[in-house]
């Protein structure tokens, strides 16, 4: 097991490499750059002098060698774009606590709800809370979540009151961090919840209901064991573990943020990174971000492999070795 | 679960007996899961709403009462009224009738949501077709690319990309179709593995059939069902991307119209007045990416009706 885990970790640091060279030489060899985008009206001695102070007039395999060998010491450079060109590594740490924080919340309503409902769904099976959880998880899944931010804002936001686009933006709310909860994070919270609350609810009917046809269910009710014993017993211990495979890859994806969440409801996370940085070309930063979205996919695959095995023995893992 | 059961002994007893003339007819497996396809009431509700939407796609020019990107200069367009005998739904902020804005957004839809797919399923068929068939270095080498890019999410790829090329319809296709091929190539592999070493292969081999061959009339045809299935969950995906990317302000560029820069600039300063500019859009998108989704569950029960029966 120690094996094979050493080896997932190696072949995730390689994937690291190689998703970092690809980004890298990808955004070296499109034409333009950092300084030369828009109208900024630099002179050439000017734009020549901003390539040298940030390094850009190397050739591109050598600035490769060096963003790699700081990298691995956790420099990730200064932003280009930001004012007065913070690092990198201080530019995520602002911000990245309040995308946390929104996916947070986010795992714990979507996960709780979904097993909630998920579970009442298959023990009432074809009831009205049947139809609505299959009508829940199918808007939830279907329809885009910017659609349901522009949904909730246009019923929540301007009829009830509850919140507003934009209002997020301003800062001075965030200076000793993101408050702990505040009215603000209902409505994204709410949005982004709910395609993996459908996710997690479709799940866990179906997961359940072929629990309850299960033959040890059967044996359990003709030994006359109470019905809550036997679902709380036989029937959750055993249909919640196949789920693990389905909702630990949703945690990467809610931790990183959502860009449209944030576009939407004007959060100011992680995720306008995404956008920006992309386009005004602000090299250490869009290294940074992908390299912290690898990152954190990888070690949840990787998670998920390792607890799917403690959970279930029946499974092994390719080239853990035999036993 | 008893309702079920009742229901079904009725049927049974219902049922008229099978006449043997019936019951040795041939039928193939396609026209069974057409005809179970047909049945289900969801998915010809999906298979309606697209075909509205393939009206509109197609007849936009006849449809639409007003050019789609000439802004009308005779009204000013913050004191329009939501409901006016000229644009029934109001024009849009640079002065543009919505209704027809609407409908060829319908187009632009259907264009990304059909081409990105056939971009990324003529990546993804010989790629995981390779990598099934052949095995060995190759299937080795293409597992490692599919390893690295499963490692960015599509649409942050996406993002990168258009970053680099630049936005507008033709960029939106190229991006999506080329960040889109892992999961069908994933599939293609996975069928192709199944089917690789079935007695009707080697006996394909055994008379001397050449590789590309056995792949292409044997071992595709048999694999199709699980693909088709992909593919048209493919297009709500690329349907999807390309108004997320659009509603970023990335995505398609101006004048051409699109359901989701339509949302993106409807959900701004405005829309506490004029509501129904982000309202109408997100209907749209919600019912194609609804009528997509019955579509493909209604295809996906019809090839596989034991195992999507839960």
């Amino acid at each position: 097991m120690t094996g094979y885990i050493i080896r997932r970790f190696i072949s995730l640091f390689f994937v690291m490499l190689a998703v970092s060279a690809i980004i890298f030489i990808l955004m070296n060899a499109a034409p333009g750059g950092p300084f030369s985008y828009g109208d900024r009206g630099y002179s050439e001695a000017a734009l020549n002098n901003l390539r040298r102070k940030y390094g850009l007039d190397k050739p591109v395999l050598e600035r490769y060698w060096n963003y790699l060998s700081s990298a691995l010491q956790l420099d990730f450079g200064n932003s280009f774009a930001v004012a007065g060109n913070p690092p990198v590594i201080e530019l995520i740490a602002r911000t990245w606590p309040v995308t946390l924080q929104v996916g947070l919340y986010t795992i714990i309503l979507s996960f709780g709800l979904g097993f909630l409902l998920g579970i009442t769904a298959a023990y009432h099976r074809n009831s009205w809370i049947d139809s609505l959880a299959t009508f829940v998880a199918t808007l939830g899944i279907t329809v885009p979540n910017f659609i349901i931010a522009t949904w909730l804002l246009l019923i929540f936001g301007f009829q009830v009151g509850w919140g507003e686009p934009g209002k997020w933006i301003i800062p001075p709310l965030w200076n000793n961090g993101p408050p702990l909860l505040s009215a603000d994070f209902f409505l994204p919270v709410m949005t982004y919840a709910l395609a993996p609350l459908a996710l997690v609810a479709r799940y866990t009917r179906s997961s359940v209901v072929e629990a309850l046809n299960a033959d040890y269910v059967r044996t359990a009710r003709a030994k006359g064991l109470r019905e809550r014993w036997i679902m709380f017993r036989h029937v959750l211990r055993n249909a919640l573990i196949p789920m693990i495979t389905i909702l630990l890859p949703q945690v990467p994806n809610l931790l990183t943020g959502s860009l449209f969440i944030e576009v939407a409801f004007g959060i100011p996370g992680l995720g306008k990174f995404f956008v920006t940085s992309f386009f005004q070309r602000d090299y250490p930063m869009i290294m940074a971000v992908t390299l912290l979205v690898a990152f954190f996919w990888g070690l949840t695959y990787l998670i998920t492999d390792i607890l799917y095995t403690l959970i279930d023995p029946r499974v092994r893992l390719v080239g853990a070795g035999g036993g | 679960m008893a309702g079920r059961e009742t229901a079904a002994k009725a049927r049974l007893l219902t049922a008229k007996p099978v006449t043997l003339a019936e019951d040795t007819r041939q039928r193939s497996p396609w026209v069974d899961a057409a005809r179970r396809f047909a049945r289900n009431r969801l998915a010809m509700l999906g298979l309606f709403i697209l075909a509205v939407l393939i009206f509109l796609a197609v007849f936009a020019d006849v449809l639409a009462l007003h050019p789609y990107d000439q802004p009308d200069f005779t009204v000013q367009a913050n004191e329009l009224p939501f409901i006016d005998p000229v644009h029934p739904l109001g024009l849009d902020s640079a002065g543009r009738d919505y209704l027809t804005r609407l409908i060829y957004g319908a187009r632009t839809s259907l264009l990304v949501g059909l081409t990105v797919p056939l971009l990324s399923f003529s990546i993804a068929l010989p790629l995981g077709g390779l990598s099934g068939y052949r095995g060995g270095k190759i299937d080795f080498f293409i597992q490692r690319l599919v390893d690295v890019c499963t490692a960015i999410p599509q649409l942050l790829f996406a993002i990168f990309l258009l970053s680099i090329i630049g936005s507008g319809v033709g960029s939106v296709i190229f991006v999506l179709g080329v960040t889109a091929w892992v999961d069908p190539t994933r599939l293609t592999r996975a069928q192709f593995l199944t089917f690789r070493e079935r007695e009707f292969v080697t006996a394909a081999r055994a008379i001397g059939a050449s590789d590309l061959r056995i792949a292409v009339t044997h071992i595709l045809p048999n694999a199709m069902a699980p693909l088709l299935v992909a593919f048209t969950f493919a297009v709500p995906l690329a349907i999807f991307s390309e108004a997320a990317l659009s509603f970023l302000g990335i995505g398609i560029t101006e004048p051409t119209a699109s359901w989701g820069k339509m949302v993106g600039s409807g959900i701004g300063t405005s829309i506490r007045v004029y509501y129904h500019l982000a309202l109408f859009p997100t209907i749209l998108v919600a019912l194609t990416m609804l009528g997509f989704s019955f579509v493909g569950d209604g295809l996906q029960e019809a090839f596989d009706p034991v195992r999507s029966r839960s």
